[in-house]
């Protein structure tokens, strides 16, 4: 019999694996959400036993855009400290506290919302309330994850006392500065559900500032969709120069964009709240400035990862202006599948660009575009990325191997997923232009000639989350194949190493006083006065509304 | 820190076209006045008609000059209040004539509603405690769909309303 084998010690595995059954049941269950909607949507499905549209909404939009993004992304993340810089008894327990309080939370929300008392979406906007469960779940949740960003806080800590002088482990960076965002960001998040809504919904108080805690939920609402990116990143940098055979590109670039992801992504939350009262046009046009920012460190990344696979293309002996593509392991699913992601977040970053142009932003707001937009960015771009290293970590981890068939099979899943999301993407996209609106049921709009011509879009999105669906069903399989039925062996876990021809690391790169300075200096500059004046020009406050959601 | 020669024709390039279209934008906010709706006066949402904007006889369309309306609207769940007719029963349509100047100023009762005439520009959050607003010349005859798209409750997707930009 072949010894199990693996990456990482026994205990850390251990670990790992348990985010990993946490997101993969996730994905089925929201998947499953998702397939049910756009049948609604559709006309051809009227959902039983009195459940409501907006319930399946609701618990598709926590479990995959909350609990399976946090839970794959907290996991992975252990993954790569644990083999990076190492972890010690005291920091896995800390891990396994964190993790069983986001369980619980986790939990707790959802069957809160199961029982048909949380139907309030995952952006709970107040003056819609939720029975105080819902909240408190996802307060717990974050608890959770705060232990988990200072158990990896931590870990670096500890392997920089023990190698003084030198570099941190690249991974081990990145690591630290999506942990570093996300805890920055989810201050607003907690701050609006423990100080404001759980005692709202409690009773404790009788109304609610709805402002107020909007501007709360998006000052960490757009972090969010970077701290999905970042991991996605980590792999792109990190990992995949490996798996082609090559070398990263700049060690110092990588880390620039990732120090500038950490500044620009925190500052720009009214570019979500563009069309609303209350809020001053020119701090909005500022934020919308900083939101940009953005662009810059995305810019860096596409280029090192062109260089990286040039470079590595060239390196094979493939020559001609676009010949070098024929160097890259096209058939091998731990590149294809993250390739395909990082080619659809051309579409996806542009579509971004476009919703938050200030006015512009009118055109699409709310409508199903957004919808469209985000099946992009985290349901491709981010998605295909996370299953591209799910290929390679899951029996790395299990002690198994990614054998041909399960590569095969991986590859027909991201073909599944790319044709089914551009069937339902894009017809998300064309009938919001149209003015189909996101997050409402199916309705003829009392017969409205305009809403006629959005059921064809949406009978087009029916077709598309069905294929979607076979995808998930395919990913789910291979999940629990590559868990207990693969063959024994050893499976690599790729980390790639800097180019030769790189230029050192310089110091300042490391300087975490610095980028913490300038993130908290940007945020403080972009949003002290408007929220002052939020605060200052209050109206009275909001009582909760639970009936109307029933 | 270096940069390949490549890289940095390529951030030139990037960061170039990015100060030039947020040039474009700036100037459309700032000189054209083309500002996303972002009215900041404030309203009790309990007492919504104690505002002259929202009493019931100001509800709905209202003439104020040659091609110039202004149309107020309560948006509750799952309806938008737009006055009553002479008979008293509760008017479901709004009807203006193609090329008139329209500002709409909407608030909420309840909870967070969105107004969005599908296939136009107008379109905005309506949260409790704000009036929003948005000027348009309504310039294309047809029938449009104002519709809520802000989940606002279970009966979400039943809030909307015909309007009319007929040829007079």
């Amino acid at each position: 019999m072949i010894k199990n084998s693996v990456a990482l010690n026994k205990l850390d595995s251990k670990l790992v694996m348990a985010h990993m059954y946490v997101a993969f049941i996730s994905l089925f269950i929201g998947g499953l959400m998702g397939l049910l909607q756009t049948l609604v949507r559709s006309g051809t499905l009227v959902l039983p036993f009195g459940i409501s549209y907006y319930q399946l909404l609701t618990v598709h939009g926590v479990i995959l855009a909350l609990v399976l993004t946090t839970f794959f992304i907290i996991g992975f993340q252990f993954a790569l400290m644990s083999k990076t810089v190492g972890m010690s008894d005291k920091q896995r327990d800390s891990a396994w506290f964190g993790f069983w309080i986001m369980l619980f939370g986790t939990v707790t929300t959802a069957i809160t919302i199961l029982l048909g008392k949380a139907n309030v979406l995952y952006t709970f906007y107040a003056p819609l309330k939720a029975y105080p469960t819902f909240y408190i779940g996802l307060a717990l949740v974050v608890v959770g994850s705060w232990i988990g960003c200072f158990t990896n806080f931590r870990q670096l800590y500890v392997w920089k006392k023990k190698h003084p002088g030198e570099k941190s482990p690249l991974l081990a960076f990145m690591v630290v500065i999506n942990m570093l965002l996300w805890f920055i960001a989810t201050l607003g998040v907690a701050a609006t559900v423990i100080i404001q809504l759980i005692p709202w919904s409690l009773g404790m108080v009788d109304t609610v500032n709805v402002l107020v805690s909007r501007t709360l939920f998006w000052y960490f609402g757009h972090p969010l969709v970077y701290f999905w990116l970042l991991p996605a990143y980590m792999a792109w940098y990190a990992i995949i120069p490996k798996i082609i055979g090559g070398k990263i590109f700049s060690d110092s670039l990588a880390r620039l964009a990732f120090v500038l992801f950490l500044m620009f992504s925190i500052p720009v939350g009214f570019h979500h709240q563009l069309t609303e009262p209350g809020i001053d046009p020119v701090w909005k046009f500022i934020q919308v400035v900083l939101t940009f920012m953005v662009i810059i460190p995305s810019l860096l990344t596409a280029f090192s990862m062109f260089a990286t696979f040039e470079v590595t293309g060239r390196s094979k002996g493939y020559t001609g202006l676009f010949g070098w593509l024929k160097g890259l392991p096209w058939k091998d699913v731990r590149f294809f599948a993250p390739m395909v992601g990082m080619i659809t977040f051309i579409p996806a970053g542009t579509g971004g660009i476009i919703n938050a142009s200030n006015q512009m932003n009118q055109v699409v707001h709310n409508t199903i575009w957004v919808t469209g937009h985000f099946h992009l960015t985290v349901g491709t771009t981010v998605i295909l990325t996370f299953f591209g290293i799910s290929y390679w970590l899951i029996p790395s981890l299990t002690g198994r191997k990614l054998t041909k068939k399960i590569n095969t099979l991986g590859m027909i899943q991201t073909i599944v997923w790319a044709f089914g999301m551009s069937i339902m993407s894009g017809s998300m996209h064309i009938a919001g232009l149209l003015g189909a609106p996101r997050r409402s049921s199916y309705s003829t709009y009392g017969g409205s000639e305009q809403a006629t011509e959005w059921i064809g879009y949406q009978i087009a999105q029916a077709i598309g989350g069905s294929i979607l669906f076979i995808g998930i069903i395919l990913m789910v399989y291979i999940f629990f194949y590559m868990v207990f039925a693969a063959p024994k062996g050893q499976e690599e876990f790729p980390i790639a190493e800097v180019s030769e021809d790189a230029e050192p690391t310089p110091k300042f790169l490391e300087n975490w006083k610095l980028w913490i300075g300038i993130t908290v200096a940007l945020i403080l500059f972009a949003y002290t006065i408007p929220f002052l004046d939020i605060i200052h020009h209050s109206p009275p406050g909001s009582p909760g509304f639970d009936k109307i959601i029933r | 820190m270096h940069l390949h020669k490549y890289e940095k024709i390529w951030l030139t390039f990037g960061i170039g076209s990015l100060i030039l279209f947020l040039t474009v934008i700036g100037i459309g906010a700032f000189y054209k006045g083309s500002q996303p709706p972002s009215h900041l006066a404030t309203i009790d949402p309990q007492n919504v008609e104690a505002h002259e904007a929202f009493r019931e006889e100001n509800l709905g369309l209202r003439k104020v000059g040659d091609n110039e309306y202004i149309v107020s609207v309560v948006a509750s769940a799952f309806n938008y209040d737009l006055g009553k007719d002479e008979e008293g029963n509760a008017i479901r349509e709004i009807r203006i004539p193609v090329g008139s100047t329209v500002l709409f100023q909407v608030t909420t009762k309840d909870v967070i509603h969105g107004f969005e005439i599908a296939g136009t520009n107008v379109n905005m959050m309506v949260e409790p405690g704000y009036i929003n607003s948005l000027e348009t010349v309504m310039d294309k005859p047809g029938t449009y769909t104002l519709i809520c798209n802000e989940y606002c409750g279970s009966g979400h997707h039943f809030m909307a309303t015909k309007v009319e930009v007929f040829e007079p």
